[in-house]
Order: structure tokens, then C-alpha cells, then sequence
């Protein structure tokens, strides 16, 4: 079986799968216990499978594990926990930006990723690097809200 | 406890069903619980039915409901920590065990599935069946924006009875007149303010002390908690990532399932036939279903892929596979012009339908929706010797109880459920379906536990959708025009369409449909009419339907909002003027209603090809009006900003009421604006997020809510009310931009 090494959450990660095609959120959800990726549609169309490969958000619906090989992955379990939350993530907390919440995880780990692009992202660039990422309760007025409080600019 | 108007109501109704109303309502009395029932972990003592104190202090408050986005976790145990003193950032919650103390009556008095003027399925003789559906979907149910309506009062109580509870172990324990002790912040004080315990020190203390039910209650002027923007509680394990949803789940020795549904309703699995060299490593086994295939594999995507491409799947796709839109719109009109119809509502002077004066007339329609939850459908169950286990985001844990233990041949009490965050319901997650699917698979895996999960493409096409609807509206205007419209208009309305209890009915217990339309696809008007008819027809027909978030009102509320419309600019006045007078004598109805449009600044001019429209409708117990602005550019309709107002009655949580108006509002804009599902060859033609695509953050409007107090009115719900004005509102600000009146859902510029 084909052998893949990678940093997760800053850990030295060695998995196994049974062909390279596996995408990488199968990986992270079943062999490394790390489910907060959610599976949303399979096809890179909802998001909420988003994670960090070496800073840049990534869709691990569709990345096939094999292209993870020797890059640093970050879920949202590796950013921050509710006692010492990521910025991003307080200010979430702060704008009460969740409903249901299965969107969060990959709302989260795209506004990380476009801050650390743009620490200063203006209303529309949130909009428009958040546009691929679905939600269906409606929190997109506090998702942005959030997103903007993160930047350091008043909501 | 004071028995409302529409629980004896209920009981008039049902009558010869004495045995049933009272079984309720002997335990609606019982509500508070013994200590016991909550189960206590080390540390932990139980203080009633509902809450439970650690020796650091946290209280732990008893949740039965489904936390599906909608706050109910927060809004719940705000009742109790309000009536209990406790200090917010201590509580938590917690699922409890199964028990009538925790049931829902309010969903059975006033939700799903059955209405108490749904008359027709008594002489039926389905009576049974309410019975039977009221004793299995009522025990611990979630939906029909009943939550808080259900919780206030027996939820106060118990945190009233908690408290005094506490008071009298701080008395016992301090040697202190109970007289003189306080309760504030999670402490018991004495005179002057002093400390005499902190709750948690207090577990000790409690011996054997029985919880009184029968303890005062606070006036709302003394609320502390209750009314303010607690935070929510499930907030900071979402946004971290360590949330568990039903398809988060991992029992040791998880295996996984996926499904291919047969794609035409009504169809069947014929025969899978696996490849001729044998089963692909990972992939455990095929389980053939009556109407679906599942395959079983160490991996969810992998048994896709063998789904997809491996397996070789012939279906029998049985009577309906000619199926289309297309031929249900043409039956729909027929039926509307001619079909067999009942009179769900009729009230006022009939004669003033044939008196002279201008006459309107017009055609609407609304499509099928899914509902298209971000977690796709799963569940995941394990039978071995001990019994069945199941874990699933569900509304209704009791529901899946009863019916996996029917498909599992079990009695109820050998199955568990446990009921994860479910990654939205918005009513799918009310259906059995899964639950089905999930023993099947079970039963044939024994001993291992399997996640059967769907993939969105068979969660688009095999959904319970909101049933699409034609609606032929005729109303009769005074001949004085403008100047004397209250009281005055003739209103004919004929509604065709599927009910969704109806099939839910049907589908749950093996019946006929007893087809009766849904309840709160009937409900009056609030506007004072001279004639008032609305005749129903429910068609029965192979495309299954459910209840979509607001139901019934999802699409009457676009058919009525937009008609009213229509007649103030036949009559020649200002919609919202017209809809002032109509309710004239509704303050409550009219205080929201201007409070909307004073919000929205309703009247001021606006550039040219913007407009805006405005919708109030009663649903659920709340009053709700919607003010849109939109912009039309190059053939596209672009929605600006919306100004909602509610008047739900008293506000357990105003940021979480504000959350649900503005969830409720993009819900209500994806089904305005892109929102349809059809139907080609018996099967439906959406699969993905491309083809039914829903609202992004690029085209979110600024929401503003306003929340008009009233505390005197009886509590509303919060979850639905804020969906069904929406789509009315944006049709009207069309019309306003641009003179298109648009009939149709999804809106759709000429």
C-alpha cells in the first residue's frame, strides 16, 4: 500500500491508504481521528471540508492524499480550543457567528487563509474569498462580521 | 398548571380519545422529575427531572431537544438558570435519558404532524393513528418552531424548584433562618449580602431533600437572564472544530456505507450485481434494499466509488417513470379550474363575491425545494447481543426509536439512541428514511457498527420535499375603491397542492393518506376581509413530501402577501397603507408591520430601477413583517438590504431571535431567487450545489431585525416565522422597480 509522510497540526503524520487517489479528507477524518473537516459535497462546491496545506485553503474533498506528501497540513483542530481560541476563531465566538455549525470548521480555515494573504482584507475580498464556502442557517451577516473583527477593522 | 383554550380545544376535539388527553395531561402535571432521573456523574448531584449541581459549581441543565442551529440548547437552559439564580457562564447541558417528563406537548398541540381541526381523520377512523403517532413522535420531538413554547413553563419550574432546593441545604447547612437567605449569581447569601455558600458547596448539603413543585415563579421584572443576549453555549466547540455531528461519530470498529437510492419514485432494486472477479479490497459487502443498494466498506468513499462505478445496479423504476414538471403543473391547473375541492376556511358575506365592482384574478405558483442541509443524511447503528445502538442527528429521537425497533424486531427499551448536533434539519431530519436504511444495514453487518452515510447527490434527489403548489387567487374590490376597503374585499382562493402531514401520515404508519391539507397551509388571514374563502385540493401523488422549514406558510405566504399586493394597486393605494387598514383592528399585527417599514424608510424616494415590497404573515405564534430593498441590473434581481420586525411575545433570547430571523431570511431568499426542483422522467434532475445552487456571502443583503415587545402575548417560536415573508417581500420590491409582477417561484425577470 502506497506510504504518505506529512505534518499535521505541527505532528509528523505517517497513513497508509489502499490507492493515491484517496482524497485527503478521508485520511484526516478516519485513519487520524481529526473530524472536524466536514463532508459537504464530495465535489469542492460547499467548503466545509477546507483545511490549510502549507498556509494555503484547500478543498481535502478533492485533494488527493498523495499531493499532501511532505506539505504541512492544518485542520481546525491545530488552530486553537475553546480556552485558547485562534483570533479568528474568538472573533467568531464574539460575532456568535455559528448556527448549526457543520459550515464553521472550513469557514474558519478560510478567513485564516486569507488573512494571512491579507492581514487588512477588505469587505468584498472576505466576500469573495468566503463566496465558495456554504451555509445554509444564514450566518453569512455574522460570518463577515467575524471576518472583519479578525482584521482588526471595526464590523 | 392552567390549562390554555387550545389544549381544551384539543381535548374537545378528540373527545372519544379521552384515554390519550389524559394521558398527557396527567403528566403535563409531573413535568419536574424526580432526582434520580437525570442520570449524575461523580461530583454531580441531581436537584429534579432537569438540572443537576457539581460539587465546582457547574450546572448541568437537561436539554431534550434536537440543537440543529436554532439555539435551543441556550434558550432552554436560560429558563432554568433564570429561575434558579445560577451564574450563566457555569451552566452547561446535557441530553437526557428518555422519559415523558421530557416530551414535547406543544409539538402535538400546535406542530407537526396534526392539527386539532383536521376533523376529517376522526370520522376517518384514523384516530388511532394521531394516538399512535402523538405517543411516539411526542416524547422527545423538535420542530414546529415549538421549543421555548413547550419548555417555559415546566423548565422555569424546575429551576425554581432547584433553587429552593438549594435554599433549604444552605438553611440546613449554615444553621441560618431560610427567611433570611438569597439567591444571585450562583451563590446563597444571607443578610447584608454576605456569602453564606457558593452553589457547588452545597452538594453535600442536600441529603434527601425532596424538590417541591409547587414554588413561586419570578415576575418578568426580575428577569436577569431571560431577555438578554446570553451567549450560546454550543458556540465555542463549533467553531473549534470538536462539535460531534451525526457523521463525526466513531465507534470502535466503524465501518461505513454508502447508498444509491433508486432514482425514479416508486421504483425498486431489480438485482446489484457485483464485478465477476470478485469484491475490491476495502469493500466488505453488498446489502441489497428494497429500494436502494448499500455497500459496505472500510472507507466511505471508497464503497462511492464501487457504488459509482463497480457495481452493476438494475432497477425496476416502476409506475412513475414518465413523471415530469411539466405534467404535474398541467394537472395542477386542471384541478384548480376544475377539480373536486374542499372549503378549509370560508367566513364573511358570500354575496359580496357577486356584487358589482372590479374583479381580479391571478395564477401563482411555487416548486418543489429540498432541503438541502449542509450535513448530509446519515446514521450510524450497531446490533449485537445487547441490543441496537444507534447515533444520529435526528428531530425526533423518540420517532427513531420506535421505528428502528419495529425494523429491528426488538422491544423499544433494547434500543439506544444517541442524538448528535445536527448539521441543520430544517425539517428532513424529522423522517425515518435513514433510520430504515441504517438497521437494514445493521442487521446484516451484526456486531459491527456502520455510518450510512448519503452523498449529496442522493440527498438532492431523494429528499421529502416542500410540496409545489398552484394557487388561483380572485378577489372582488369595493366599488368605492379605496375609500372603505376593511371589511369590504371579497377574497376566493383555491390551493392545490401535496400536504405534507398528510403523506408523513401515510408513510409512518402504512395508511391511506388521509388527505387533509397541512394545517398551517390553511390558517386565516389576518386581514379584516368581507369574504373570506380558501378551498383546498390535495392531490396524492408519488413525489415525497415533508415539512420544509415554516411548512405550509413557505409558499401561501408568496401566494396571499403578493396578492394583497396586487389589490392595493388595483384599488390604487400604497401596499402598506392598505395593509395598515386591513388590520385595523389588529395594534399588534400593525405596531410590527411599522415598525418594518419605519426601519426600512418606507416612502422615500429610491434611484430608478429599485424598489421596494414589504409582507407580514402570522406563523407559528409570531408575527413577523419584511421590508426588501432591491436593485435590478442587467436583467438581475439583486436584493440590498431587508428590514424584518417580530413580535413573538416574551424573548428568551434576543441575539438568538435576531439569529433566526436572518437565517430564516436567507433560507426564504435561496428558495426567492434560485430555489426549484424539478422533476424528468420520474426522477428529479438537481444533484448538487451547481445545479441547486443557495445563497453565498457575495449576495447577502444587509438584515436588520427589530423585535417589537409585547410580553403580554402569549410566546411565538422563532425557528420558522422569520422564512415565509421573504420571498413576498423581494416579489413585491420588484414589482415596485420594475412593474414585472412576478407569479412564480423561483423569480425570474422577463
Amino acid at each position: 500500500m502506497p506510504t504518505y509522510s506529512f505534518f499535521v497540526n505541527g505532528s509528523a503524520r505517517t497513513v497508509q491508504t489502499r490507492t493515491d487517489d484517496q482524497p485527503l479528507l478521508y485520511v484526516l477524518r478516519n485513519q487520524l481521528g481529526l473530524t472536524g473537516a466536514k463532508f459537504g459535497c464530495g465535489l469542492g462546491q460547499c467548503g466545509a471540508c477546507t483545511v490549510l496545506v502549507d498556509g494555503e485553503a484547500v478543498r481535502s474533498c478533492m485533494m488527493p492524499v498523495a499531493a499532501a506528501n511532505g506539505r504541512g497540513v492544518t485542520t481546525i483542530e491545530g488552530l486553537g480550543s475553546p480556552d485558547q481560541p485562534h483570533p479568528v476563531q474568538a472573533a467568531f465566538i464574539t460575532e456568535q457567528a455559528a448556527q448549526c455549525g457543520y459550515c464553521a470548521s472550513g469557514v474558519v480555515m478560510a478567513t485564516v487563509a486569507l488573512l494571512a494573504r491579507k492581514p487588512k482584507a477588505t469587505r468584498a475580498e472576505v466576500q469573495a474569498a468566503l463566496a465558495g464556502n456554504l451555509c445554509r442557517c444564514g450566518t453569512h451577516q455574522r460570518i463577515l462580521r467575524a471576518a472583519l473583527r479578525a482584521t482588526g477593522t471595526s464590523p | 398548571m392552567r390549562l390554555s383554550r387550545r389544549k381544551l380545544v384539543i381535548g374537545g376535539v378528540l373527545g372519544g380519545g379521552a384515554l390519550i388527553v389524559g394521558y398527557w395531561f396527567a403528566h403535563e402535571r409531573d413535568r419536574l422529575g424526580g432526582r434520580t432521573l437525570f442520570p449524575a456523574r461523580q461530583g454531580e448531584v441531581g436537584l429534579n427531572g432537569w438540572v443537576k449541581l457539581a460539587g465546582d459549581g457547574r450546572v448541568v441543565v437537561a436539554v431534550p431537544r434536537a440543537e440543529m442551529g436554532q439555539g435551543v440548547h441556550t434558550a432552554l437552559a436560560q429558563l432554568v438558570a433564570e429561575e434558579m439564580d445560577a451564574r450563566w457562564s457555569d451552566v452547561r447541558v446535557e441530553t437526557p435519558p428518555e422519559s415523558s417528563v421530557y416530551r414535547n406537548v406543544e409539538i402535538l398541540l400546535d406542530g407537526l404532524p396534526f392539527s386539532p381541526e383536521q376533523t376529517g381523520m376522526v370520522v376517518d377512523g384514523a384516530r388511532w393513528a394521531v394516538g399512535k403517532v402523538m405517543g411516539v413522535l411526542g416524547v422527545a420531538a423538535t420542530g414546529g418552531s415549538t421549543s421555548v413554547r413547550d419548555a417555559w413553563h415546566p423548565m422555569r419550574l424546575a429551576g425554581a424548584s432547584a433553587r429552593e432546593l438549594l435554599l433549604r441545604a444552605a438553611a440546613r447547612k449554615s444553621g441560618l433562618p431560610q427567611s433570611e437567605l438569597k439567591t444571585a449569581d450562583g451563590e446563597v447569601r444571607g443578610r447584608g449580602g454576605l456569602i453564606v455558600a457558593r452553589f457547588g458547596e452545597l452538594v453535600d448539603a442536600l441529603g434527601d431533600l425532596a424538590p417541591l413543585a409547587d414554588v413561586p415563579l419570578k415576575r418578568p421584572a426580575n428577569f436577569t437572564i431571560i431577555g438578554t443576549p446570553a451567549s450560546r453555549l454550543d458556540l465555542d466547540d463549533k467553531v473549534t472544530g470538536r462539535a460531534v455531528f451525526g457523521i463525526d461519530v466513531r465507534p470502535p470498529g466503524l465501518l461505513f456505507a454508502a447508498v444509491r437510492n433508486c432514482p425514479t419514485f416508486g421504483g425498486n432494486l431489480k438485482q446489484a450485481t457485483p464485478p465477476a472477479g470478485g469484491l475490491p479490497p476495502g469493500i466488505r459487502k453488498i446489502v441489497p434494499l428494497p429500494t436502494a443498494v448499500a455497500v459496505v466498506a472500510d472507507n466511505w468513499w471508497r464503497a462511492q466509488k464501487f457504488l459509482e462505478a463497480g457495481l452493476d445496479i438494475a432497477w425496476d423504476e416502476g409506475p412513475n417513470a414518465a413523471l415530469s414538471s411539466d405534467s404535474l403543473w398541467r394537472a395542477y391547473e386542471t384541478l384548480a379550474a376544475t377539480g373536486d375541492r374542499k372549503e378549509s376556511r370560508v367566513s364573511g358575506d358570500a354575496a359580496l363575491l357577486t356584487r358589482p365592482g372590479r374583479r381580479i384574478e391571478a395564477v401563482y405558483r411555487a416548486p418543489y425545494l429540498a432541503h438541502a442541509t449542509m450535513e448530509p443524511m446519515n446514521c450510524t447503528a450497531r446490533l449485537d447481543d445487547a441490543g441496537l445502538t444507534l447515533w444520529m442527528p435526528s428531530q425526533s429521537s423518540s420517532l427513531m426509536r420506535y421505528v428502528a425497533a419495529r425494523e429491528a424486531d426488538l422491544p423499544q427499551d433494547k434500543v439506544t439512541v444517541h442524538t448528535t448536533f445536527l448539521g441543520g434539519g430544517f425539517g428532513r431530519r424529522a423522517e425515518v428514511d435513514l433510520v430504515k436504511q441504517a438497521v437494514a444495514v445493521a442487521k446484516a453487518m451484526r456486531g459491527t457498527p456502520v455510518q450510512v452515510l448519503w452523498s449529496r447527490e442522493e440527498d438532492m434527489a431523494h429528499d421529502f420535499y416542500r410540496p409545489m403548489a398552484l394557487a388561483r387567487l380572485s378577489a372582488v374590490l369595493p366599488p368605492d375603491g379605496a375609500a372603505a376597503a376593511q371589511d369590504a374585499i371579497a377574497w376566493d382562493a383555491v390551493l392545490v397542492g401535496q400536504s405534507a402531514g398528510s403523506q408523513y401520515t401515510s408513510r409512518l404508519l402504512g395508511i391511506a393518506e388521509p388527505g387533509d391539507p397541512d394545517p398551517n397551509s390553511i390558517e386565516n388571514l389576518p386581514y379584516g376581509l368581507g369574504f373570506h374563502r380558501l378551498s383546498t385540493i390535495v392531490p396524492r401523488g408519488p413525489v415525497p413530501v415533508g415539512f420544509w422549514r415554516s411548512v405550509g406558510h413557505s409558499h401561501t405566504a408568496f401566494f396571499d402577501e403578493c396578492f394583497v399586493d396586487e389589490i392595493a394597486h388595483a384599488l390604487g393605494k400604497d401596499p402598506l397603507t392598505l395593509r395598515r387598514d386591513l388590520l385595523r383592528d389588529k395594534p399588534r399585527h400593525r405596531k410590527v408591520l411599522d415598525a418594518a417599514a419605519r426601519g426600512a424608510n418606507w416612502g422615500t424616494a429610491l434611484p430608478a430601477g429599485s424598489g421596494r415590497g414589504v409582507a407580514l404573515r402570522v406563523s407559528f405564534g409570531s408575527i413577523v413583517a419584511q421590508v426588501a430593498e432591491v436593485v435590478v441590473e442587467s436583467g438581475a434581481i439583486r436584493v440590498k438590504r431587508v428590514v424584518c420586525a417580530i413580535d413573538c411575545g416574551p424573548v428568551v433570547n434576543p441575539d438568538i431571535v435576531r439569529a433566526q430571523m436572518e437565517g430564516g431570511i436567507v433560507y426564504g431568499l435561496t428558495a426567492a431567487l434560485h430555489g426549484e426542483i424539478t422533476i424528468s422522467k420520474g426522477r428529479v434532475e438537481q444533484h448538487q450545489f451547481d445545479d441547486y445552487p443557495v445563497l453565498r456571502i457575495d449576495g447577502m443583503p444587509a438584515i436588520e431585525t427589530m423585535i417589537v415587545h409585547s410580553d403580554d402575548a402569549p410566546l411565538g417560536g422563532v425557528g420558522e416565522p422569520g422564512t415565509p415573508p421573504i420571498a413576498p417581500a423581494v416579489a413585491n420590491a420588484v414589482f415596485a422597480a420594475t412593474g414585472q409582477r412576478l407569479r412564480s417561484l423561483p423569480l425570474k425577470l422577463a
